[in-house]
């Protein structure tokens, strides 16, 4: 039971674990938003959001103008990617991705005219309200807008989500609950009507009457814009949501700001509510009223290692290095680069790789700031206990982790961890908690990966087996046609010479 | 750790001024063998020696097996207690947050079955620099010189704790009443100056000590609440229904190492359970033990084999007792998905879906 601020349906209610980090946001959070010049190429990845990659519809040396598609959704669950600028197709291959592994991804790679000449068929509706829910959806599908929090899930799939499920509410999360970031803050200041705008937009699209806006308290601005501007709708409340990490893990908020609980491994729209990100509604404001698809976003850029620490409105497929160099480079060599935030981002595997729709935040972190310490024993002093927001034993999850038992660590509810790291950062042996256990899921993920193989290889090897099988027998049975035929053959031959002889035998006959 | 041992200090150095020269040699025994066969057992094993002594909790573990003996008790109980508590009650396990039991009280109650004589010879406190207080050198010929306490002139201090005064008496017919006279005063149990271990003498400042722990966030109040909190209700309770043989809640909770054992013992992170709910079992069930050791039990104290029983039970607590998973029932299931078009159906038939 909390009462920790205005709330137009009641209190607040209370959720167990999270903690507190010290949460920098002070060093970007005054900066607004700056558009970064054009690069002089981008490399844009066909693989930005979760589901199928997109197909690419251009050819190298391809003129293309900006908002243009270059890929297409391939399938119910992916996006398409749109030309961030007009210029011209100089490659089609495997360019350095924006993930821990830094592994070489299929990228588009496009440089700049610098005329930035849109595409002629860009063209906005005058009312999106007065549009079927289904053409939003399809309109916010074709301007490939995906979940800009960081999950990249296809935003269209979401708003379709009304077919299969009884939808009541719609929440934004504008929690921004990791530490450092500030784009979605900067964006409610700054383009409040827009976010606005495009969170109506998908109210109407999802057909729910209702619209929460969560905001943590330590953003008092960007609160206190919204608020204005949702006074006028009725159906909006803007609501100041505890400072808490992990406040904008979905289900945590919804429960949060609904107090109903989201089943284990259901959706959060099994009781009704759809959950969407600030900068998402801002894309979905730009595709219906502008029509523009996704093909930039808000990065924050910061840390102590950067020189002057800001919020960039970044075209995807920008290399970091562009914002980094454009934040006046590192004023000491960093300890530690991380794409996203400092609890859930990945670390980043080099400065070329490129942002795409997902990538929140940039960080340089200096040693003092990373306060990486050597991993001590365990003293089991539950610590991380109090810390889980999902109610997990992380101590024991880890041991079962490290002795190699995945198993185990499933039994004790591995796959309910939604890896916030709470965990880690309360620990003071400082294990690695939350490393092993996105270890451990990516193992599981590949072990699930390879028995799908094992069985498909088995199905085929059956098949090719069942097939080679089936052709002997066919083989087997011309032969014994043929055979048989040419028993007839002979048969026939026989009888007709027989016949002969008897004919000549009964001439001769006469003949005498 | 340091903030635990710094908890410490104040109830250590009352105890140390009360018990005199002796028991400062002890305690010093005590923590040195404790560190020493920790730093021998390390070596041994090839795990780095000084980084993991840093870490504090051999000493830890010294200190509180210190606290727990006879201030009096000659060196080689220490020496013995020190080598029981780390090599029996933690290497043995593998080393720091393997171990099932608490080493301490691991060593104590080996010290206890092993030397019954001199683990249960009591003196009454005489502070330093007062009349009766042995000096230094005293102090050395009682701690090092290997002879009894009798043969060196000082049994007219020796003595039972209150604990074990009392159980003696009332093992005698002595009604509660009278076998309480004369030892049994609440006020200078609270403060300390009263026969027993280091420890065990002043309720008042271990409390102190714990509930600062509790206030810096060191421990969590769930276990010494529910320890003390047990054995409040229960001698309350047998107290009503008898209180010629029962005592009440002053008595249990004022006397032995109860204090001790609800703050710095039983609240020991690596052999208590992980979950909120397995912390309150774990402290009711040591207040349990503990009230029915002392009252019907064979020994006078029974906090030591408490928090061994308990420490026993702790995988089992931490198995049944695991915080909810969100979005499961208690027993690991998923939640039930409300279904609000079936209710919306069953509940307005005709009107349908809105
Ligand atoms: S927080 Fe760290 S040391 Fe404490 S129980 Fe959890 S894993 Fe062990
Ligand atoms: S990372 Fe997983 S185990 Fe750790 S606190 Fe978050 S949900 Fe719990």
């Amino acid at each position: 039971m909390n009462v920790l601020g205005f709330n137009l349906f009641g209190e607040l209610h209370g959720i167990r674990g999270g903690v507190h980090p010290d949460d920098r946001k002070s060093l970007a959070a005054g900066q607004p938003i700056e558009d970064l010049p054009l690069p002089g190429l981008l490399h844009i990845p066909l693989q930005q959001h979760i589901g199928a990659a997109a197909n690419p519809v251009v050819q190298r040396r391809q003129q293309v103008r900006k908002g243009e598609v270059i890929a297409h959704a391939q399938g119910a669950v992916s996006a398409p990617i749109h030309a961030p600028t007009s210029g011209r197709i100089v490659g089609l291959g495997l360019y350095p991705a924006n993930h821990p592994s830094g592994l070489n991804v299929r990228t588009i790679t496009l440089q700049p005219d610098g005329e930035d000449r849109w595409h002629p068929d860009i063209r906005g509706v005058e009312d999106p309200f007065a549009l079927e829910p289904a053409e939003v959806a399809k309109r916010v599908a074709a301007a490939g807008i995906v979940g800009m929090g960081g999950a990249t899930f296809p935003s269209a799939v979401k708003l379709n989500l009304r077919n299969r499920y009884s939808l009541h509410t719609l929440v934004i999360n504008g929690a921004e609950c990791e530490p450092y970031l500030t784009c979605d803050d900067r964006l409610m200041r700054e383009h409040t009507a827009q976010v606005l705008d495009g969170v109506r937009i998908m109210a109407h699209a999802l057909g729910v009457s209702r619209i929460i806006i969560g905001i943590e308290g330590n953003k008092p601005e960007a609160l206190a814009a919204m608020r204005e501007a949702a006074a006028e709708h009725a159906e909006v409340s803007v609501v100041k949501l505890p400072t808490r990490y992990p406040m904008g893990s979905e289900k945590h908020l919804v429960q949060t700001l609904t107090g109903k609980e989201t089943p284990a491994r259901g959706l959060t729209a099994d009781i009704g509510v759809v959950v969407h990100n600030p900068a998402t509604a801002f894309a979905v404001h730009e595709a219906l009223r502008l029509g523009r698809p996704l093909i930039s976003r808000v990065v924050t850029v910061t840390g102590q290692a950067v020189a002057q620490p800001k919020n960039l409105r970044v075209p995807i497929g920008t290399r970091v290095q562009a914002l980094v160099d454009h934040c006046g480079g590192f004023s000491e060599e960093p300890a530690k680069l991380i794409s996203g935030g400092p609890m859930m981002g990945q670390p980043l595997a080099e400065l070329r790789v490129p942002i795409m729709k997902g990538s929140n935040g940039v960080l340089a972190l200096t040693p003092a700031e990373t306060g990486q310490r050597a991993p001590a024993p365990c003293i089991r002093c539950a610590s991380c206990v109090g810390a889980c927001p999902c109610g997990l034993v992380p101590l024991t999850m880890a041991a079962h982790v490290r002795t190699g038992d995945l198993d185990g660590a499933v039994d004790q509810g591995l796959m309910d961890c939604i890896g916030c790291g709470s965990c880690a950062y309360v620990c003071p042996a400082h294990i690695p908690l939350v490393q092993f256990f996105n270890h451990a899921k990516g193992e599981l993920a590949a072990r699930g990966r390879a028995k799908q193989k094992q069985t498909e290889t088995k199905r085929l090897a059956e098949a090719r087996t069942a097939r080679i099988e089936a052709q002997k027998q066919a083989k087997r049975a011309a032969m014994a046609k043929r055979k048989a035929e040419q028993a007839a053959q002979k048969a026939k031959e026989q009888a007709k010479e027989q016949a002969a002889a008897k004919a000549d035998h009964v001439e001769a006959a006469e003949a005498n | 750790m340091a903030l635990v041992m710094l908890a410490l200090v104040p109830a250590t150095l009352f105890g140390l001024s009360q018990f005199g020269w002796p028991a400062i040699f002890l305690f010093t025994v005590t923590l040195g063998a404790t560190l020493g066969f920790e730093a021998l057992s390390l070596a041994a094993a090839g795990k780095p020696v000084r980084l993991t002594l840093m870490d504090g909790s051999a000493l830890l573990t010294g200190w509180l097996l210190a606290l727990t003996l006879p201030p009096w008790a000659p060196w080689w109980i220490g020496v013995v207690g020190g080598a029981l508590a780390v090599l029996l009650g933690k290497q043995v396990f593998g080393g720091i947050g393997q171990n099932l039991f608490n080493p301490a009280m691991v060593a104590r109650v080996a010290l206890l079955i092993s030397f019954p004589l001199e683990m249960t010879r009591w003196v009454a406190p005489a502070p330093l620099f007062t009349g009766d207080a042995p000096g230094f050198f005293e102090g050395l010929t009682i701690t090092f010189g290997g002879q009894t306490l009798d043969a060196l002139g000082f049994d007219a201090m020796s003595g039972a704790s209150i604990l074990g005064h009392v159980r003696t008496e009332l093992g005698q017919g002595e009604v509660l009443n009278a076998a309480l006279t004369g030892v049994f005063d609440p006020f200078s149990a609270l403060l300390g100056t009263v026969p027993g271990s280091l420890g065990e003498t002043s309720a008042l400042l271990i409390a102190l000590g714990g509930l600062w722990l509790i206030y810096k966030g060191v421990i969590d109040w769930r276990i010494p609440a529910a320890l003390l909190g047990t054995v409040a209700v229960l001698a309350t309770g047998m107290h009503l229904i008898d209180p010629g043989h029962y005592a009440g809640a002053p008595y249990h909770l004022l006397t032995g190492s109860i204090m001790l054992a609800a703050f710095f013992i039983a609240t020991d992170p690596v052999t208590s359970p992980v979950s909120r709910a397995g912390q309150l079992v774990f402290g009711a069930g040591v207040g349990l033990l503990v009230y029915v050791i002392r009252t019907w039990g064979g020994y006078p104290e029974g906090v030591a084999f408490a928090v061994l029983l308990m420490n026993a039970a702790t995988p089992m607590l931490d198995h049944y007792l695991k915080p909810r998973i969100y979005g499961r029932d208690r027993r690991g299931q998923p939640l039930e998905y409300p279904q609000p078009e079936a209710t919306a159906a069953t509940a307005k038939p005709g009107e349908g879906r809105q």
